[in-house]
Parts: C-alpha cells; sequence; structure tokens
C-alpha cells in the first residue's frame, strides 16, 4: 500500500495524486488512440456511443450526483443540442460555431429550468423535470418551420476545417473522444474549484450549506446550466452521429437510459459515469451474442451431461425462443436497475473500489467499511 | 355552453381514471414515504390478470375481477418483499429507480408472456349510455367515477379512522418509532403494497373497455397519473382525485378549444406553473426542516 505524504494544499487537488495514475490513464488512453485499427468498425462504432453517453453521464453528474437534484429529463436538453446544430447546419455555420452555440443554448435553457426547480426537493422536481421533457419533445414535434415536426431533420455529414468527418469513420470516433476527455477534465477542475465544493455541500446539507454563506440558489442554477450545456455538446455530437433526428428519439425513455449510466456506473465519481456508459452501449452487443451463441452453448453443457440428442435439440429450441423474444431487452433492463440498487448501490465504480481496497488491505478488509446507513427517520415531507 | 358542459363532463371522467391510478401513488407514498414508478405497471399487470381470468378462462365478470384483485394483492406483497423492503431506509432516488426497474421488468414479461396486442374485457356495462336531457355520458366512464368517489371515500376513512390507518401515518413519518411503539412495520408497509396494488387492479379492470389493456398502457397513463397525484400534493387521497380531475378537465378544454398539439402538453404546463407556485401541491402538507 502506498502512503502519500502531503505538504500542501496543493498535494491535496492534484489530479494525478502519484504517478501510477498518470501510468493507467496513459496506457488506457494509449489504448483508446489505437482502437480505431484494431477492433471492428461496429465495435467503433459502439465506442462512439460510449463517448457520448459518457458525456451526458458527466453532465446528469454534475447535476444529480455532485449537486443532489435528481432530472429526469436530460432527453431534452440532448434533443435541444441536437436540433440547434441541425438547424444551424442548413445556413452552412461551420462545426466550431454550432457546437459551441448548441451548448450555450443548451445551458441558457437549462439555467431557465433551473429557476422555477429552486423551489422544488425530491419526487417534485422529478416530475418537474419530466414535465419539462415532455413540453420540449411536444414544442419539436410542432414547430414545423424550424424542426420539421415529426417528419424529422436530416443532419448532413460533419465537415471541419473543410474536410469531411463522416460518421463512421475514425476521425469523428477522435472528435467524440476529444470532447469527452475535455469534459471530464474540465469537470474534475470544476469540481476542485470554490464552485465545485459549493456543489458538493448542497448535495449533503442544503441547509449547512447556506448557514456557511453557500448561496444556494444561485449554485444550483448553475449547475443546471453547466450539466444541461454539456448534454447540449454531447447533443450535436448525437445528430451527427445519427445522422438523422426526430422528435421520438428524445423521450422519457432515454432520459431514463442517462439515469441508468449514472446509476449503473455510480453516482459518486466521474468514473462512474464512463463505466454506467460502457455497461449501457455494450448490452446491445452482449445480447445479439445472447441470441446467437447462448443456445448452443447452454445445449452443449446440457448434452456433456448426459441429455440425449432430442433433449438437447429441445433445450436448443427453448433457450433460442426465450434468447429471441421481444422486448427481452426490457427485462434484463429492469432487473438489472433492481438488482444494482438492492446489491451494488455505489455501481460499478464502488465495486472496483471494493475490490482495489480489498487488496491494498488484504487480509484486513472489513465489509462494513461501506455499508450504508438506513436512515428510517426520514420524513422527506419535513424537508 | 352545451359543448363546453359536455367537455367538462368527459373530462371529469378522464380525471377519474387518471385520479384511481393516482390513488394508488398516494397511498404507498403516505404510508411509506416511498414513490412507485411501476404502479401504472401494476395496474396493467391487474389487467391482464383480469382479462386472463375473465376473457380466457371465461369466468365471471365480477368473479375474475375479485380473483384479479386478489391475485395482485398478494403480487403486491411479493413485490414489496422482494424489491422494496431491502431498501427501506435508503435515500428516495434508490427506492425510486428500483421502481423504474420493477415496471421494466413487469412491461416486457408481460409482453412476452401474453403479447403485444391490444385486449379488451367484455363488461356488464360496457355498453349502453346515460342521457341527461342531450347530455351524453357511457356507462363504462359512469363506473369508473363511481368507483373513484367510493375508493377514495373508503381510503380516506381508512386512513383516518381505523388503528390500521394510523399506524400507516406513524410509520410513514418515523419507521423507528412508529417500531418502538409497537407497530409491526414491516407487516404495514407489506399491507400497503398490497391495498395498492389492489386498487391499481380495479382501476385496470374498470379502465380495459375506456382504453383497452396492452403492456404499455401502464406507463402511458401513469406518466399521467403522476401529474395528478403530484398536483394534489402527494401524500392527500382527496388531492389525488381532485388532482386528476384537474388534469382530465385540462386536457379535455385543451384538446376542444386549444389547437392540435395542446391537448398533451397543458396538463404539464400546468403542473409547472403550480409547482411554481406551490411547490408542495394544493394540498401538500409542508412542514420545516430542523438542522
Amino acid at each position: 500500500m502506498r502512503f502519500l505524504f502531503k505538504t500542501d494544499y496543493e498535494d491535496d487537488i492534484k489530479l494525478f495524486p502519484h504517478s501510477g495514475y498518470v501510468v493507467s490513464y496513459g496506457i488506457l488512453l494509449a489504448f483508446l488512440l489505437i482502437a480505431p485499427f484494431v477492433l471492428s468498425s461496429y465495435l467503433v462504432s459502439q465506442l462512439v456511443f460510449v463517448c457520448i453517453y459518457a458525456t451526458v453521464g458527466v453532465g446528469l453528474m454534475i447535476l444529480t450526483g455532485f449537486t443532489g437534484q435528481a432530472s429526469l429529463g436530460h432527453a431534452a436538453f440532448l434533443a435541444i443540442g441536437a436540433y440547434t446544430a441541425a438547424y444551424l447546419q442548413q445556413f452552412n455555420v461551420p462545426f466550431p460555431v454550432y457546437f459551441l452555440a448548441g451548448g450555450l443554448l443548451t445551458g441558457v435553457v437549462g439555467a431557465l429550468v433551473g429557476f422555477p426547480a429552486l423551489r422544488l426537493t425530491g419526487i417534485y422536481l422529478v416530475i418537474a423535470t419530466i414535465s419539462f421533457a415532455f413540453i420540449v419533445e411536444e414544442v419539436l414535434a410542432r414547430w414545423e418551420s424550424v424542426t420539421h415536426g415529426n417528419e424529422g431533420m436530416r443532419v448532413k455529414t460533419l465537415s471541419l476545417f473543410g474536410q469531411a468527418v463522416p460518421q463512421n469513420g475514425p476521425t469523428f470516433y477522435y472528435l467524440c473522444l476529444a470532447v469527452l476527455i475535455l469534459t471530464i477534465v474540465g469537470t474534475l477542475n470544476l469540481l476542485r474549484s470554490p464552485t465545485g465544493r459549493a456543489f458538493v455541500a448542497i448535495r449533503d446539507s442544503e441547509t449547512a450549506a447556506r448557514s456557511m454563506g453557500v448561496n444556494v440558489s444561485l449554485y444550483k442554477v448553475k449547475s443546471f446550466a453547466i450539466s444541461a450545456a454539456i448534454t447540449g455538446l454531447a447533443g450535436v455530437l448525437f445528430a451527427h452521429k445519427l445522422s438523422f433526428i426526430s422528435p421520438e428519439m428524445f423521450t422519457l425513455q432515454l432520459s431514463i437510459e442517462f439515469i441508468i449510466v449514472i446509476l449503473i456506473g455510480g453516482a459518486f465519481s466521474l468514473h462512474g459515469a464512463v463505466l454506467g456508459a460502457i455497461f449501457l452501449v455494450m448490452i446491445d452487443p452482449f445480447l445479439t451474442y445472447l441470441k446467437d451463441d447462448l443456445p448452443g452453448i447452454i445445449a452443449g453443457i446440457a448434452a456433456t451431461f448426459g441429455a440425449d440428442s432430442i433433449t438437447a435439440g429441445k433445450i436448443h429450441g427453448n433457450v433460442a425462443a426465450i434468447a429471441s423474444a421481444n422486448g427481452l431487452k426490457g427485462a434484463i433492463y429492469g432487473v438489472i436497475i433492481v438488482l444494482f440498487v438492492l446489491f451494488e448501490p455505489l455501481g460499478l465504480y464502488g465495486r472496483w473500489l471494493k475490490i482495489k481496497l480489498f487488496f491494498q488491505l488484504f487480509p484486513l478488509y472489513k465489509r462494513a467499511t461501506f455499508k450504508r446507513q438506513k436512515i428510517y427517520v426520514k420524513s422527506e415531507r419535513n424537508r | 355552453m352545451l359543448d363546453f358542459v359536455q367537455q367538462l363532463v368527459s373530462g371529469i371522467a378522464l380525471g377519474c381514471v387518471y385520479g384511481l391510478i393516482a390513488l394508488g401513488f398516494v397511498l404507498i407514498y403516505k404510508a411509506t414515504e416511498v414513490v412507485n414508478f411501476a404502479q401504472g405497471d401494476l395496474m396493467m399487470l391487474g389487467g391482464f390478470f383480469a382479462f386472463t381470468f375473465i376473457g380466457m378462462l371465461g369466468l365471471n365478470y365480477w368473479l375474475g375481477f375479485a380473483g384479479a384483485v386478489i391475485a395482485m394483492a398478494l403480487f403486491g406483497m411479493l413485490a414489496e418483499r422482494v424489491v422494496v423492503r431491502p431498501i427501506l431506509g435508503y435515500p428516495q432516488f434508490s427506492i425510486i429507480m428500483a421502481t423504474i426497474g420493477l415496471g421494466y421488468f413487469l412491461r416486457s414479461v408481460v409482453g412476452m408472456i401474453w403479447g403485444t396486442d391490444d385486449f379488451k374485457i367484455e363488461t356488464p356495462f360496457s355498453d349502453g349510455v346515460l342521457r341527461i336531457g342531450s347530455l351524453v355520458l357511457a356507462y363504462d366512464k359512469l363506473s369508473v367515477i363511481a368507483a373513484t368517489i367510493i375508493l377514495c371515500a373508503l381510503l380516506y376513512l381508512f386512513f383516518n379512522r381505523t388503528t390500521l390507518g394510523t399506524a400507516m401515518r406513524a410509520s410513514s413519518e418515523n419507521m423507528l418509532a412508529a417500531y418502538y411503539m409497537g407497530i409491526p412495520v414491516k407487516r404495514v408497509v407489506s399491507i400497503v403494497w398490497a391495498i395498492a396494488a389492489a386498487v391499481a387492479t380495479a382501476a385496470g379492470v374498470l379502465l380495459a373497455p375506456i382504453t383497452f389493456i396492452h403492456s404499455n398502457v401502464g406507463l402511458v397513463l401513469g406518466l399521467k397519473a403522476f401529474p395528478a397525484a403530484v398536483l394534489g400534493g402527494f401524500g392527500s387521497i382527496p388531492g389525488a382525485v381532485v388532482g386528476g380531475v384537474l388534469i382530465g378537465v385540462i386536457e379535455s378544454m385543451a384538446g376542444f378549444y386549444l389547437p392540435q398539439g395542446w391537448k398533451d402538453v397543458a396538463p404539464y404546463i400546468v403542473l409547472l406553473v403550480v409547482l411554481l407556485l406551490k411547490p408542495e401541491g394544493l394540498f401538500g402538507v409542508h412542514m420545516r426542516k430542523k438542522v
């Protein structure tokens, strides 16, 4: 185990506490850079989605994970970013301009949502953000002069400094990766600044934060604006990746997916956003794999345990029927969410921390280290 | 004028539908401070149970209705035991996510078992209309209004007059203190889930002639009933019905008088405005937190 000797406040807020971090993140970065040349184009395309979802996850993490304001309306912010890109693109606005414009506009909308949200907590905030998302969805469907309504909008291929960047090529992947990394670094910097400290203080106790002199209203609005702006930036990339957008893509379902990203990843650290995004996006290839290979594997196992060929064939057929049933994805989603909430409330990153600590403290690891406290006097009505 | 009254009446009927589902939300919230996002899906599942009993097994309507209610009450207890009890006492957000997960699961399992078609239950009052002057009201809608009023009154009395109801309110406010006072908190929570699932089933069966039953009906109606519960102030039983009726009336008025597209958005706009002015809903109780 490594003991860090800190002599200065600067040591305490360093992005890389010691050289081990530089090495491991360096290796990760190197792998991500060579990924397009090693992996199949399908997997690279999935990686682009991972980057986009992770960017949204980082945005949502600032709001939900660090400021403690739940939101089920982030699909609407994504939609605003995506539509800004699609609309401005018609007038031959260059990419860097409409990319930033998308983020800026979404940030302004986020601040506007933040003001009414100031008075709401808990469940009322959730329903307010859902309502906001519904209204945005309906506006997108009805404001035909700008959004083309339910017909949707076609998004032209991205062109950067005169070069076409097709949405399936490696350049687009690098672009998304760069945006993700910049977002993460920016957010990390934000979180170690006074603003980030104020966010965390509000999450832990609004009353305590207020009495310490934190302007709760101001920081909540800031948090909404920053979170929305990041989501808007991701929206621009999302529009380009799909090359076609229509209102029914940005439903409550998508907002729930974003929440799943940070829930499964672990809603207390930025690592969680990335891990959650990987999990959510890679579930599709995994299900395809289930459909194709699982029946054979299970029938094979049955055969080795002495089942005759007819029984094995039956098992094969049954498993294949279950694996390819419609809506299996929903059931798996549901089970995964419930299992994570019940057994792994700190998410994938929490699991990683536990494993790491287990080996660091071996053989003195105690399970109770990560035990959450149950609070039975919780009445959120008395807040 | 007649148009207005007709819209008002059909709005109230629609609103009672929302109110009936919202009652389930409020019940669980009132007793355990848990928001059950799977309430609409419980309703959908109840509808499918009733369809199985009545439509597929050919039972008598009332017998099938009762069977579905009992089966769903048991299912409610099961869901509480498996999903909710282990996380009681954790932040509300975890429980919201768990019930969202439960909803996903129920929807897709129902889709796998019963398919994704629309189903209809034959009811004794599925056709025929009541005419008052030139006002027309279908019997199936009347049945929903009647059921909403009866259930609302029953539950209101239950919560305010019976020992079990008082125990539920006590355990919602402070589980630990309630436990020390000898209230079997676990059993109380379990019973409340059973009641909520039973109410949801009643809603699902009564709605079957109006909205049909399909695997997404719970999601669609639940998303309308949820604002109803919030509008009335989560935790108030009459509030749920009033909120439901308000949402229903606003929706049907907006559908009639405003251009197309407003119908779906108007309830949410009103909800946002109400939340701005009165963040705890119309009938909500707001108390100060002690630090």
